[in-house]
């Protein structure tokens, strides 16, 4: 009922007005999957040794938030409350299976990779946390911009952990070995082994909540 | 001393009110490593222990002297015996070369982990204290003496950054710093922290004995070799108690690191209940895999569970680690009985590792790491049981009022 009084009001709204916008930028610092809301981790620590299959799986998971976020949202005066969560199950299974097979078909090494991961999107809190806290209440295009806005956050943040993760652990950025170049192997350095190793991901994310919480000031906590 | 007393006081006024003041942690830090601060109580309880953070920071540094002496002689004698020459080498050949090997080291360690305390006590303002002397003499006592310095300073840098300063500085911290630098060096770093070359030095170099190999004791039990030996040196129990076997650095005599224990133990600094029950645990372990000996899956295995449990308290950084890395007041348990529980689940751990794990041939480091994490809950677990017995007394009291 309420949402009905809402969508008439925002009719005349423009697509990117600033509240809009504020949807797609939010989830980068502010309220950032995976730094503020800690969700995501699991996959944030298992697939960030390499630059590629983070990059192939934050698209993945753009994909199936973006694509999930406008159905559930199209949907939501449809689905009866006490079923909705196998409701939005049925819909993320159902996009993760295209995403797997697309990548089956596609990138067969990065999908070998990434192994389970890419079926445990479905179980991946982001993607049924904005279901249920956003796509349920709100218009496919919000919703769609709030899909856009929580992969880039959960995007980046993976980004840069298989950035440090993959130039201080092998060595290499995208399996080129760039460190060989510069001709630091020479005199006696050796790449870092505990990069490789899933609990250093962990501390690399904890150090990016340090420096983030210690810049944004709506995140200083008393 | 009295021309560095002029200077800092001279330096005082800049730093204290005037323009330097950013630089006064740093005066505050000279003033207290050089002089007795002249600090006074000005309010509340006056009387006082004598013994502050300094004083008990000091008397560990005395404790690991011994420790550091003969690691030093150490180096020296493996390298010789690597490089065949050790029929001609004397004393002091041997403790120059080991001295060659662990001062650049122990500079490089106060270097990097005093870099990284100085930075922090400007960005959160509060004076340099002496948290990093003693963590700055452990962290090369236990690496192996060939270890590459900018290792060491990385692995220290981490362990003060992500061990200490996180947690909110000296005091704070859950895991023993010394400790998390070693840990981190050896996922880290796995070539030069472990394996049969890693523990002797120059073994990568040249001159070495066609054929040596610088396997450990423990990594020779392991293999299922009971009676260890280097090159026609026995690895027996007689030269692990005195500490003439390969290992890290400050680790590998007993005896020397019962010397520390002793001036440990005398002052109160490290807790007698820690060490004793720690062997307690290490004793009990190593009976236990007597027991399940004839059971085991592999007769090197099963060689390996059948040594004397004693054997294990000889070997390995076991003495060290529980003498000088499990007593930690900060890390370990705070209370009294948890202090027991505590000391022999590291013990208990230590050779549960050791013999189960072929990827940890020494499993101190990791035991007492884990310990320490596990150290609050023994403590709430000790309160909560005081405080309930407490309760029914009070109660009890109570009724028969």
């Amino acid at each position: 009922m309420s949402t009905e009084t809402q969508e008439v009001a925002k009719k005349s709204e423009p697509l990117f007005s600033k509240k809009n916008r504020r949807l797609m930028t939010d989830p980068l610092n502010e309220n950032n999957p995976i730094t503020v809301q800690v969700l995501g981790i699991c996959s944030a620590l298992a697939i960030t040794v390499k630059l590629e299959p983070a990059i192939v799986m934050s698209l993945s998971v753009f994909f199936v938030l973006g694509a999930g976020n406008v159905i559930i949202s199209l949907m939501r005066n449809l689905i009866p409350n006490r079923i909705r969560i196998i409701v939005q199950l049925v819909v993320v299974a159902s996009l993760v299976i295209l995403v797997d097979q697309t990548l089956k078909a596609f990138l067969y090494d990065v999908s070998k990779q990434l192994s389970v991961f890419v079926g445990l999107i479905i179980t991946n809190c982001i993607i049924m946390g904005r279901f249920e806290a956003f796509a349920l209440g709100n218009t496919p295009w919000k919703s769609f911009l709030d899909a856009v806005g929580n992969a880039a956050g959960y995007g980046a943040i993976l980004i840069m952990v298989a950035f440090v993760r993959e130039l201080f652990g092998s060595g290499a950025l995208f399996g080129v070995d760039v460190l060989s170049w510069t001709g630091i192997y020479e005199i006696g350095y050796v790449n870092n082994g505990m990069m490789l190793l899933p609990p250093m991901a962990l501390i690399i994310v904890a150090i990016i909540i340090w420096i983030q919480r210690s810049r944004t000031k709506s995140l200083i906590e008393e | 001393m009295k021309f560095i007393q002029d200077l800092l006081d001279k330096a005082r006024p800049a730093v204290t009110t005037g323009k330097l003041k950013p630089l006064y942690p740093l005066h505050n830090a000279i003033e207290t490593m050089m002089f007795v601060p002249d600090h006074t109580t000005h309010s509340g309880a006056h009387v006082r222990d004598s013994i502050d953070l300094k004083r008990t920071m000091v008397t560990v540094i005395f404790a690991l002297v011994p420790a550091l002496l003969f690691g030093m002689w150490n180096i020296g004698h493996w390298h010789y015996i690597a490089t065949g020459e050790s029929e001609t080498m004397g004393l002091m050949d041997n403790v120059i070369y080991g001295a060659i090997k662990l001062l650049p080291m122990i500079i490089v360690t106060y270097a990097a982990g005093l870099g990284v305390e100085i930075l922090f006590s400007y960005l959160r303002k509060h004076p340099v204290n002496e948290g990093f002397l003693v963590s700055g003499i452990l962290i090369p006592l236990i690496m192996p003496a060939d270890m590459p310095l900018w290792m060491v300073a990385v692995s220290t840098i981490f362990a003060v950054l992500i061990g200490k300063e996180v947690f909110g500085g000296t005091g704070m911290n859950i895991l023993n710093p010394a400790l998390t630098a070693r840990a981190f060096a050896f996922f880290a770093y796995p070539k030069s922290m472990s394996g049969d070359s890693a523990w002797i030095s120059g073994l990568g170099g040249e001159g070495i004995v066609d054929g040596f190999s610088g396997a450990t004791a423990l990594s020779q039990f392991a293999a299922g070799n009971t009676a260890p030996e280097i090159a026609g040196h026995a690895l027996d129990m007689k030269n692990a108690f005195l500490g003439i076997i390969p290992g890290s650095i400050g680790e590998t005599s007993v005896l020397a690191i019962l010397i520390g224990a002793a001036i440990l133990i005398y002052t109160g600094i490290g807790s007698w209940k820690i060490m004793f029950s720690g062997v307690i645990g290490a004793l009990f372990m190593g009976l236990v895999f007597n027991w399940v000996a004839p059971y085991a899956a592999t007769p090197a295995v099963s060689d390996f569970m059948a040594i004397p449990p004693h054997w294990h308290l000889l070997y390995g950084g076991f003495a060290f680690g529980i003498v000088f890395m499990a007593t930690d007041p900060v890390s370990a348990s705070q209370t009294e009985k948890g202090k027991w529980i505590y000391g022999f689940l590291t013990g208990f751990f230590c050779i549960a590792i050791r013999v189960f794990n072929p990827g940890f041939p020494e499993g101190v480091m990791l035991a007492i790491l884990f310990m320490n994490v596990m150290a609050p809950l023994i403590d709430h677990y000790v309160v909560q049981a005081n405080v309930k017995k407490r309760q029914k007394r009070a109660q009890l009291a109570n009724a028969n009022a």
